[in-house]
Parts: structure tokens; C-alpha cells; sequence
């Protein structure tokens, strides 16, 4: 199988760049020509066994671990002020490594704004006070008694792709530090409207500051009615305890809003009137606007996606077939659909998607793609339910005074050279 | 209260409790058992403690407990300098939050970063006095106390719009 063996006059073309017909992967696999098989292949004399084939294995083991040579598969670690205040730290989902949709435990994004504290499990409680007509506390045996609810929900730091959003240069680096900070989970655990009901909330309990048991008891006020409509207890994580980098004994679960306000190690739901403006929400989690002024209280997270395979650091293996695939999600509800370009925006193809389609939840989507060894930009565009589509960076950039870097949603261009390299770029 | 009263109002709870879907195995919670970090002071004062501090007392405590990760002055940083305007932060906590109560509170609950919740009242009001009187929105002189706190006006307050008040949970 060689380049000249793929007659490029034959293949069923969606769009430009070499964009295919969803069902072009498939037929060319399943007629044996392999288009997209054009790894040197070297002949063996003999057969080969190999070691692992002629012995017994390992032992069972209490906690499955990846394989060995996955090691080099972790999240990417970003320390803003690692001489000075080293607790302040992130890290960022490898994307570029994994595939599906649910994020491996030990690979969710983590954002510590004190550290990531270690909590013993028996003597942490979860508070509701303030003006309800029962204030009570929960620990976490009698939690374990009540009803929970599963759902699929990505997580995703307000101030995620914040390279992007203020390098005047595109950065080039992986989707883990480029767009590492949103993670998806299948999350379960107690709905947030059955423990309010049993403390009781009054008729002017509007609000609920949330905090955490951590060292800075990190805190956010949240509107009363999202609390009720779908907040949750988290208690579990893809079906095991939460981790201690998830808020491990228990966390707020706030579908589709901002990482932040999703408290960790949550210990404390204080009813009110109104919101009582804590740090976060003051300065650090406001986006100041191209006048000058600033937002407050921006709580959804846009639309977004980008192409995981191929993506930046990551090397093209010659011309040939390839599927393109990436993530979307949007704050506000289900990924409508996902456009794909190969040719820098002039054309686009709608990419499929892997179902079931959940709301606030991760979507992969994918596209057949016959590179030609051309260079070219590749692109994706996400569309929501409710209609928004993800934007420009120059048109995200207009918005914004040029310091923000949260809710930055725009499109990702990642660019293949004729050499195969693929590099980020501003488009 | 009447034994009718007393009778209606255990029926009341009884179906508030019937209500619910879970088995209801919440404790009482004493005002006694919440630590003051499960609650914020207000942008009105409510919630501020007995207490003053005046900044050349915060300038003091800031050398020993702030300065090695906000800057000798408070705006050097490299951490999120409170001083401003400053060529590192753009949104300096002593000028752009719209209510000097978040100031104290911030700094009593999660200040310095290694020894949260060690600072006693008087140094976090002397603390956001002296981040205060940096940025120029106090002077020298005036202590902050329960009362005078919440009576500073912020200069960027009035700054803000209120994303969910005006378009609720769409994101902007
Ligand atoms: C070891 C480093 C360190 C020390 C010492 C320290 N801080 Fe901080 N401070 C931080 C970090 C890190 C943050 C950011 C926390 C966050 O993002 O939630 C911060 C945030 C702040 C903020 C909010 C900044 C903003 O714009 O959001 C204020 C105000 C503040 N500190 C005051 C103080 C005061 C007062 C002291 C001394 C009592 C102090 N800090 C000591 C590391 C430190």
C-alpha cells in the first residue's frame, strides 16, 4: 500500500481539505484497502511467541492500576507561583491521550486554590443553615441512606484555555495544558433539593453561600433555584468515592456552571437573602470587559469543542485516511452539532456524534479525513441546543479586555504542516 | 403556645417531613457548632466582629505575614498583588472588589496561605485597613472597625454587571 495507491478521484468528499463522507472509513476498511494502513511493514521469518505467552501472570490485585507503559499518560501540572505558593496549583486533563468520553479518576482536572487537603472522613459534616426552618447537619453514614441520582457532567474551570485566550503568541503544548481544564464524570449522589426540603427553606432564602473544608474555605454564593432544579450532593465519582482532588468526602455538583462554584470538600450551605459577594466572585471570577467594566455572576459555561486527534505535540504518520476526533459540550444544555473544517474555515462538514447526546456532558464527535500530506488547518465548531455557536478568537477577544482569560470558548485552529507536525495556531 | 397550636404545628412538620423524599436523618444544628467560615459578612456589616485595626498597624503585620507572596509593598506580587494599579494583577482586591467587608473576610478565613484562620480579628481589619489606605481608598488615620468597613466606599463598585440578573443562567 502505497501513497498512489489511494485514487483521491474515487473517495466521496464532504468538504475541503480532504473532509470525507461519514461511511468512507468504514467502506475502505471494510473492502481490504486499508487506505489509512501505511505503516512499513517488515516480514518476520518465524513466527514469533512472546515472553508473556509462555509464563503465568500476575496475581489478581486489590486496585487496578494502567499498564506500564501508559505511565507517561498524566495530567499536565501548572504552578503559577511554585517558589512562593506551590499550593496553588492546577493540572490539566491529558486529552490528547485518551479517547471516549468519561475522564479516568486520576486524570480529572484540578484547580487548588489552598491545596488539596487531606480530610478524615469521620469527622466531616455537611452544615444547612441560615434561614431554614431546621438547621441540620449530615454526616456521611447517614448520607449514604439517602436516595442518589447518576448523571454524566462535565466539569470545567471558568479560566480553562486561558493560554489561548492572553498569549499574543499561540503556545505550543498539548490539549492538557492548552484545554486541560474541563473534565467529564459520571457523578452520583444525593439531589440537593431533598436535603434543603428536610432543613426547610423560608420563603426569603434566595441564595446559598457554599463552602468547603479546605484551608482557605473556599466560597461562592449560588442562586437558590439552580440548587434546587439540579444541584447535587456528590458523593462518587465514576462509581467510586470521590478523590480527595474532587472534593473527597463530598462536593457540589452544579451542572454546566463554572468549576468554581462547584465547591469541593463541600462542609457548609448557608441560606440568604442574597448573594454576599465572597473573593471569588469579587475580583478573581469576574471578567472585565473591553469598556472596562466588568461581569459578575457568570455562571454557564459556553459552547466549545476542539479536535483531541490530531492536536498539537501530537505527529501525523503520513498521508493516508485518518479519523479526526474531539470533544464539544456547552454549558447550557445538549451539543446541537459539530462542524469540522480541513481547509482554515472555508468549508465545513458536520461530524458525527457518538450518542447518547447528555446535557452538560462531554460529546465526542468525529470526522473521516483523507490528508493528501498538503499542509492545511484543521478546526471544529460547536453548535448548542439553544442555538450558540462557538465564536472567533477575534471576535471572543473584542468582547474582553485584553487581560481576561475566563469563559474563553472560541474555536480551536490546530495546523498540519506538509511534514506532518501539528501546531497551534490563532486564526 | 395552645395544645392546638402546638398540635397543628407538629402536623405541619409532620408533612413537611412526609414531603421529602429521603428518610430525613439530618441532626439538629446548634448556632454554637457553625464555625465563622460556614457563614460571610455581608456587604452591609452583618456578620463583622467586635474589633479595629488601623493600617500603620497592618503595615506591620503585612511585612512579617503578607509580603513574601504579595510584594514588599503590596504591589510587586507575584501573587495577585492587592495594591494597584500594578503591572502584574489587573484586578488589585484594595480598588476592584465592590465591598471592602469581602476584604476582611477573605483575609481572616484563607490569609497567609500556609496558617489560614491564624490571624485574630484586630490584624484582619489592620490588614484591610492597610490594603485599603495603599490604594488610596482610606486614609491614614481612620481604623476599621464593624462600623466603619462597611461605610467605605469601593471605587470600582457600580462597575459590575450582574450577568444572572440580567439574563439568568445564559451563558454571555
Ligand atoms: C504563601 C503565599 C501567601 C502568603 C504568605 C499570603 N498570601 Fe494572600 N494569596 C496567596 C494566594 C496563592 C492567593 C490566591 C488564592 C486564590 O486564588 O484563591 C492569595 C490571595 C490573596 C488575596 C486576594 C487576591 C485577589 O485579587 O483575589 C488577598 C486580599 C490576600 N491574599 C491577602 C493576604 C494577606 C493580607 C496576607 C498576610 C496575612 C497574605 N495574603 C499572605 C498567597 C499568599
Amino acid at each position: 500500500m502505497t501513497r498512489s495507491d489511494i485514487d483521491g478521484a474515487a473517495l466521496d468528499y464532504a468538504a475541503g481539505g480532504g473532509l470525507l463522507n461519514r461511511r468512507m472509513l468504514l467502506a475502505s476498511a471494510a473492502a481490504g484497502t486499508a487506505a489509512g494502513l501505511l505503516q512499513p511493514r517488515v516480514a518476520r521469518a518465524e513466527a514469533e511467541i512472546p515472553e508473556w505467552s509462555k509464563t503465568a501472570g500476575a496475581r489478581a490485585r486489590g486496585y487496578g492500576m494502567p499498564a506500564a507503559a501508559e505511565s507517561a499518560v498524566q495530567r499536565a501540572i501548572i504552578e503559577p507561583w511554585q517558589d512562593v505558593a506551590p499550593a496553588f496549583s492546577l493540572s490539566g486533563t491529558p486529552h490528547h491521550r485518551l479517547r471516549g468520553t468519561i475522564t479516568p479518576n486520576g486524570l480529572h482536572y484540578e484547580v487548588h486554590h489552598g491545596g488539596r487537603p487531606d480530610i478524615d472522613p469521620a469527622r466531616h459534616h455537611l452544615m444547612i443553615h441560615g434561614l431554614v426552618e431546621r438547621p441540620l447537619q449530615f454526616g456521611l453514614e447517614a448520607l449514604e441512606r439517602y436516595p442518589m441520582v447518576t448523571a454524566a457532567h462535565f466539569l470545567e474551570c471558568a479560566g480553562n484555555s486561558l493560554f489561548n485566550a492572553v498569549m499574543p503568541e499561540p503556545m505550543q503544548a498539548g490539549c492538557d495544558m492548552l484545554h486541560g481544564l474541563v473534565s467529564n464524570t459520571e457523578w452520583t449522589g444525593v439531589p440537593m433539593a431533598v436535603l434543603m426540603e428536610e432543613a426547610g427553606v423560608k420563603p426569603e432564602g434566595k441564595w446559598v453561600v457554599a463552602a468547603g473544608a479546605d484551608g482557605p474555605s473556599l466560597a461562592r454564593s449560588i442562586p437558590m433555584e439552580k440548587i434546587m432544579s439540579d444541584g447535587m450532593l456528590a458523593l462518587y465519582q465514576n462509581g467510586e468515592r470521590i478523590r480527595p482532588e474532587q472534593g473527597y468526602p463530598m462536593r457540589l455538583l452544579l451542572p454546566g456552571w463554572e468549576g468554581n462554584m462547584n465547591i469541593k470538600w463541600l462542609t457548609s450551605l448557608w441560606v440568604t437573602e442574597a448573594p454576599v459577594h465572597t473573593k471569588d466572585e469579587s475580583g478573581e471570577y469576574t471578567e472585565i470587559l473591553a469598556d472596562g467594566s466588568s461581569l459578575q455572576f457568570t455562571f454557564a459555561m459556553g459552547v466549545k469543542s476542539f479536535i483531541t486527534h490530531p492536536s498539537a505535540t501530537m505527529t501525523m504518520s503520513g498521508p493516508g485516511v485518518y479519523e479526526i476526533s474531539g470533544l464539544a459540550w456547552s454549558g447550557a444544555g445538549k451539543v446541537a452539532k459539530v462542524e469540522v473544517s480541513a481547509d482554515g474555515g472555508e468549508s465545513w462538514a458536520e461530524a458525527a456524534l457518538a450518542g447518547p447526546v447528555l446535557p452538560q456532558a462531554l460529546t465526542r464527535f468525529s470526522q473521516a479525513w483523507h490528508w493528501d500530506g498538503s499542509p492545511l488547518v484543521l478546526m471544529s465548531r460547536a453548535t448548542d441546543e439553544t442555538g450558540a455557536v462557538q465564536p472567533a478568537r477575534a471576535d471572543w477577544k473584542a468582547r474582553y479586555h485584553a487581560s481576561n482569560f475566563l469563559h474563553y470558548n472560541a474555536i480551536q485552529p490546530w495546523q498540519v504542516t506538509a511534514e506532518g507536525a501539528v501546531h497551534n495556531v490563532y486564526l | 403556645m395552645s395544645i392546638f397550636k402546638l398540635t397543628a404545628a407538629a402536623l405541619l412538620l409532620g408533612t413537611a417531613a412526609a414531603h421529602a423524599e429521603g428518610p430525613g436523618l439530618g441532626q439538629p444544628l446548634d448556632a454554637a457548632e457553625i464555625p465563622f467560615y460556614a457563614t460571610y459578612v455581608k456587604p452591609d456589616g452583618t456578620g463583622l466582629p467586635a474589633g479595629s485595626g488601623t493600617a500603620a498597624q497592618g503595615s506591620e503585620i503585612y511585612a512579617a505575614k503578607c509580603a513574601a507572596c504579595h510584594g514588599a509593598t503590596g504591589s510587586e506580587g507575584p501573587v495577585m498583588p492587592p495594591v494597584g494599579p500594578n503591572d502584574v494583577w489587573p484586578k488589585p482586591a484594595g480598588s476592584y472588589w465592590p465591598y471592602a467587608t469581602t476584604l476582611f473576610d477573605y483575609i481572616r478565613r484563607a490569609m497567609p496561605l500556609e496558617a489560614p484562620k491564624s490571624l485574630s480579628d484586630d490584624e484582619a481589619y489592620a490588614l484591610a485597613a492597610f490594603i485599603l489606605e495603599r490604594n488610596g481608598v482610606i486614609d491614614a488615620e481612620t481604623a476599621m472597625t464593624a462600623e466603619t468597613l462597611p461605610q467605605v466606599q469601593m471605587p470600582n463598585h457600580g462597575n459590575f454587571t450582574d450577568v444572572w440578573a440580567k439574563q439568568g443562567a445564559k451563558p454571555w
